[in-house]
């Protein structure tokens, strides 16, 4: 069976962003961009699927900038066989990204369909979900573990009070979380490789979807600064500051 | 304008993020009504019923709503939210499951998060792990977002009365399954609604530590306890403990971070608290950079001193 894999190009985890003085959104000039750490896992997860012969062909998509074509083939070094780029300079939200894979996934019929539980830009946590409604079928959200038996995939979830294990008929969703897996580092002759793996290209508009969010950003400011507070020499000193400024005990 | 939320819930009684909520949808402005959808959970209902402000409860007793399946609830949501200006829920795992797929339903874009109400339609939400804050505005008809609870104070829980409809139709998608279910037990407070959290990280070591070092700490201050991820990857703690920017979002009066660096995405998740306290023998780790009282030292001779002292 085919899987399907979304992949975000987004700031590096590491980069502590700056909003840009004229508040229009963070400043992006010579920030090291990568694969979204969650995506990420999703290729790993696709990849040990394959290595265990459930999965034949791993497709990864990716909607963004030309430039995210460094992630289409670095998740390629990782083990996925081909790719497609859906290409756009605007700032696609999270329903209009779901439309485009749902467009994608109608014309390769893929069985598994793995993407990050959040791009850790915008933060959203919204895409899976989307996808998954679009599609009509089930979704195994911030997924700790996935197995696959037969036509069936059973995803253990994290959720607030602990985990919960759902079983989904295929074709369905998972979206990862971080225990799912630990992604491999992509040897050098994989990285070769990935560079001759085919790469197609492609518009929003090839799928029907019209990107102009309706939900709009007036502004990105930064948040409220935290003063800076003081170094306590020993254990009594910090209760007293706990009691007698802080009040808090 | 009327908004609909839906209440976080174990069927025998309401989740405090429910009362986040309400105060969310009640700076919007409008009619509030609360759906309560799950199984056997009329007492949830009833204590639905008792918010000040609510003007009605709708009740989805049903065996396809057991476990809060995402692809159920989001069905019955989006039928019923297809009258209401807003829908809103608890930016929790299971409102973040089952919202987005509402909204999809429903075709209109969706706010994650929302932290501040400016007017009806434009809300502020975190972006980039807490290190920008984005102010969004919404045209489509029906405004979808979940609410992060630290954002809102909570509603009163009693002194209301609104009266409770049932909702007999039941809609299963028969797309998913519930299969079991590990739920931490604790006598603790829960983590994103307690007045004092102290988390451990990775300078705990191991998980022992943590019950032996820490819980002692935790208990005497009757807080919860948190975890950063790398003392949860590690397997100290369980997942449920994670606070972060991928975990949970805690500001409580006091956090207590112990043998934790500081990482942007720890930050993210408890950097509103509002009294902030770090124990670490590294004083150039970037926990100091918004700690209130920073303590340089062992963890494993400070925190039985402080235990003892307290
Ligand atoms: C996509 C993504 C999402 C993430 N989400 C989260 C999240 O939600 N939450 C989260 O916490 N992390 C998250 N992380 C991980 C984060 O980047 C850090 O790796 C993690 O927070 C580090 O945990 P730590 O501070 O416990 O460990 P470390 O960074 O290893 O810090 C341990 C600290 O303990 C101190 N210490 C050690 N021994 C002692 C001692 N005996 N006494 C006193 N101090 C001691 C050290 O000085 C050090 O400062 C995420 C990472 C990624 C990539
Ligand atoms: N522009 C994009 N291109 C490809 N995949 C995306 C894109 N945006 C979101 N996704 C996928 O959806 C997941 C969740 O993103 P979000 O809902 O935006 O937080 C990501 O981890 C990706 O797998």
């Amino acid at each position: 069976m085919k899987a399907l894999v979304a992949v975000k190009r987004v700031v590096d985890y590491n980069v502590k962003v700056r909003v840009k003085a004229d508040q229009t959104g963070v400043d992006l000039t010579n920030v090291k961009m990568s694969i979204n750490p969650f995506c990420e896992i999703a290729v790993e997860e696709a990849v040990r699927l394959k290595e265990k012969g459930v999965v034949t062909e791993i497709v990864v998509v990716s909607v963004g900038p030309a430039a995210a074509q460094e992630q289409i083939r670095s998740a390629m070094a990782l083990g996925a066989d081909r790719s497609i780029l859906v290409q756009t300079d605007d700032a696609v939200g999270s329903l209009g990204v779901a439309k485009i894979l749902k467009g994608i996934v109608d014309a390769e019929q893929p069985q598994i369909i793995l993407l990050g539980k959040q791009a850790i830009d915008d933060d959203n946590n919204q895409t899976g979900q989307m996808l998954a409604a679009l599609m009509g079928v089930g979704q195994g959200t911030f997924a700790s573990e996935v197995v696959v038996e037969g036509t069936t995939m059973k995803v253990t979830r994290e959720i607030d009070g602990g985990l919960q294990t759902v079983a989904l008929p295929l074709p369905a969703i998972v979206t990862t979380d971080l225990r799912l897996n630990e992604p491999r580092y992509a040897a050098l002759p994989n990285i070769m490789k990935a560079r001759k793996k085919p790469l197609d290209t492609k518009t929003p508009a090839d799928y029907g979807v019209d990107t102009t969010p309706k939900v709009k950003t007036l502004k990105v400011t930064p948040p409220a600064e935290r003063k800076a507070g003081i170094k306590v020499k020993s254990v009594d000193e910090l209760l007293d500051k706990l009691k007698n400024e802080a009040k808090v005990i | 304008m009327s908004i609909l939320v839906y209440a976080e819930h174990d069927n025998a009684s309401l989740k405090s993020a429910t009362l986040n909520v309400i105060t969310a949808a009640q700076q919007i402005g409008g009619d509030i009504h609360v759906l309560v959808a799950g199984q056997n959970c009329q007492a949830a209902a009833t204590a639905a019923a008792a918010i000040p402000g609510v003007a009605k409860v709708l009740l989805a007793d049903n065996a396809a709503y057991a476990h809060q399946l995402a692809e159920n609830i989001s069905l019955l949501v989006a039928d019923l939210g297809k009258g209401y200006s807003h829908i809103l829920a608890a930016a929790t795992t299971t409102g973040k499951n089952f919202l987005p797929r509402v909204a999809a339903l429903l075709d209109v874009g969706m706010m994650s998060d929302i932290t501040k109400v400016i007017s009806a339609d434009t809300f502020e939400r975190p972006i980039y792990a807490g290190n920008a804050i984005a102010t969004v505005q919404t045209s489509e008809a029906i405004k979808v977002a979940t609410v992060r609870t630290t954002g809102f104070d909570a509603a009163p829980a009693t002194g209301g009365s609104a009266a409770v409809e049932t909702i007999a139709e039941a809609k299963d998608a028969g797309k998913s399954s519930f299969v079991s279910e590990e739920l931490a037990k604790s006598d603790r407070p829960e983590l994103t609604a307690a007045r004092i959290v102290v988390s451990g990280g990775r300078g705990m070591q191991n998980g022992d530590n943590f019950n032996t070092v820490l819980a002692p700490l935790v208990d005497k201050l009757g807080a919860a306890m948190g975890a950063s991820r790398a003392a949860v990857d590690a397997g100290f703690v369980p997942n449920d403990l994670q606070v972060g920017q991928t975990g949970k979002i805690v500001a409580p009066e006091l956090y207590v971070a112990v043998g934790i660096s500081g990482a942007i995405q720890h930050l993210a998740g408890m950097k509103d608290s509002k009294v902030i306290v770090a124990i670490n023998k590294d004083p150039e780790a970037p926990i100091a950079t918004v700690a209130d009282y920073f303590l340089e030292g062992d963890l494993f001779q400070v925190v039985p001193e402080l235990t003892s002292k307290l």
